[in-house]
């Protein structure tokens, strides 16, 4: 049986350019030639945060600035709004800064981002200590707009800036005893204040794993930045996993250890609560959270006037990419 | 009426909050889910004004005035209002007054059952406060308005479920609840009496 599997940059008919357009395109070019020639100059501003409106600048380190310049960007999927920075960036779960939503936002200035040491290691050809210039120098930066389902029943869409996970497992050789990555935050409690608490029922570290398929899928991304520029540290700053068909927590920030292990690593909410967070925490509005239903999400941000509540999609709208992966498995059994 | 004024401050109070609170959401600064924040302000709220209604007795017996006593009925019957505010907007803005979806979360998430059950013992609690249904049932009365101390376990309990990872404001309120129920046992009542007859004497 043929299976075609699109690739994930493949153009849809959607985004195919109307042939009256086509047709004009030495007027309309002609048309634009200035701003055209303008546009060439905020550009290379745009790691200062100036391609989205409303985003406070931020200087790039200087490696990732050479790549913002040659980075691909993308366009706004169709039917989808971004979430607003602000809300992006001042609504986060980050409990190593604090457990309320705003905490990451107000404590998280005081952690040091700079040097940053990426520990690899386990089952690979390549293990040491990395810079993240050094993960990902050979890579392009690119642009992807994921929507974020939070496990808790909230949802955002946000402009990734990152590289492909696949291209770094294969740069760094794993062997063919690596079965899963396991990947573990920044655990620096001088430096969050959410670790001093005393009521906190987290193991810190906090780890978080994919299996190596998943890991190698297409759609992983290691973000570095997001909305043109580099990550604010409340988001996960310098480096994390997006993992846009899983719930939001997949999604580990300020990776410090990418491990490559023989066996399914036991992660920070599956062990904590195992019957409420699975290892696999695929986007599943059939499987209910114990204390809340996944069927619906509120898409943030919502108003007095409108919670802004919709359907949940399987895999969070990726299943024509991502279901063949979990082909024989039973989700409700392995959520 | 006894303690006109001071009643009536407490009302003001106790009604600005969650006007205060809408007017915040309003103006989009309680970020971008308000509605997850007021239900989980009117929740706590609820819970906090619980407490106080609790500590009206306890306060009375430590300091000797009267006036405390004057507070409860309003106290409870604000708690009352907040948790019905509190089911509201959960309704509205986390069910998106799905009704045939709540049916089915009472049935699959114990806590929200539990809420129900906190809620129907509230109600119990406001429909016999007034003066005419203490008179109609006499001494049952006390014996019905014991059930506050179910009702705040039960209020406690379906908050601890809640709780994700940060336990430390739920050990809060359970703390206070703890001390709160203390003071109601005969030795410390006691102990509470003998006190303030101290204190009375010295002065």
């Amino acid at each position: 049986m043929f299976i075609k599997v699109p690739r994930v940059d493949a153009c849809h008919e959607s985004q195919v350019t109307p042939e009256d357009i086509y047709l004009r395109r030495r007027q309309i070019l002609h048309g634009i030639t200035t701003s055209a020639a303008m546009s060439f100059i905020p550009r290379s501003s745009w790691g200062d945060g100036q391609r989205y409106s409303d985003v406070p600048s931020a200087a790039p380190p200087a490696w990732l600035k050479e790549k913002l310049l040659q980075a691909r960007w993308e366009t706004m999927p169709a039917g989808e709004s971004l979430t607003p920075y602000r809300d992006a960036t001042h609504y986060n779960n980050f409990y190593e800064f604090g457990p309320d939503k705003g905490d990451p936002a107000r404590n998280a200035a005081a952690m040091v981002t700079e040097p940053w040491v990426v520990t690899v290691e386990g089952e690979v050809g390549r293990p040491g200590k990395y810079s993240v210039e050094d993960l990902f120098s050979p890579s392009q930066l690119e642009e992807r707009i994921y929507r974020l389902r939070c496990v808790e029943a909230w949802s955002m869409v946000i402009p990734w800036l990152g590289f492909s996970l696949a291209d770094l497992i294969r740069r760094l050789e794993p062997t063919s005893a690596a079965k899963y990555v396991r990947f573990e935050t920044l655990a620096r409690p001088e430096q969050m204040p959410g670790m001093r608490a005393g009521f906190s029922l987290i193991d810190w570290p906090y780890v978080e794993g994919l299996r190596m398929d998943e890991a190698m899928h297409p759609l992983s991304l290691m973000a570095v930045g997001m909305y043109g520029r580099v990550l604010p540290n409340q988001n996960g700053a310098p480096l994390r996993l997006v993992v846009p068909w899983k719930y939001g927590f997949k999604s580990i920030k300020s990776i410090v250890r990418i491990s490559f292990v023989r066996n399914q690593p036991s992660t920070t909410w599956q062990r904590m609560a195992p019957q409420e967070y699975g290892f696999y925490a695929n986007v599943n509005p059939h499987v209910s959270h114990p204390r809340w239903s996944q069927a619906r999400e509120r898409r943030l941000p919502g108003s007095l006037f409108s919670p802004n509540i919709r359907a949940t999609l399987p895999f969070n709208g990726y299943a024509e990419q991502v279901s063949s992966l979990y082909a024989g498995m039973d989700l409700s059994r392995d959520y | 009426m006894r303690q006109f004024w001071w009643r009536l401050l407490l009302f003001i109070a106790a009604a600005s909050v969650p006007i205060y609170w809408l007017h915040l959401a309003a103006n989009a600064a309680l970020g971008p889910d308000p509605g997850k924040v007021l239900v989980d302000n009117l929740g706590q709220g609820a819970l906090a004004l619980l407490l106080c209604s609790l500590a009206m007795t306890p306060l009375q017996r430590l300091s000797g005035w009267a006036g405390w006593i004057s507070f409860r009925r309003q106290l409870g019957l604000w708690a009352f209002s907040y948790a019905v505010l509190h089911v509201s907007a959960y309704l509205y803005f986390l069910l998106g007054l799905d009704f045939g979806g709540l049916g089915i979360e009472l049935v699959e998430r114990p806590y929200i059952a539990v809420g129900a059950v906190g809620l129907l013992g509230l109600l119990a609690l406001a429909a016999t406060s007034t003066r005419w249904s203490m008179r109609k049932l006499g001494k049952r009365w006390k014996k019905l308005h014991r059930i506050v101390y179910p009702v705040l376990l039960i209020v406690l309990l379906h908050m601890l479920w809640v709780v994700r990872a940060d336990a430390g404001r739920w050990a809060l309120y359970a703390a206070a609840a703890a001390i709160l129920l203390l003071m109601r046992l005969p030795p410390v009542v006691n102990w509470l009496v003998v006190v303030r007859q101290k204190k009375g004497r010295k002065a």
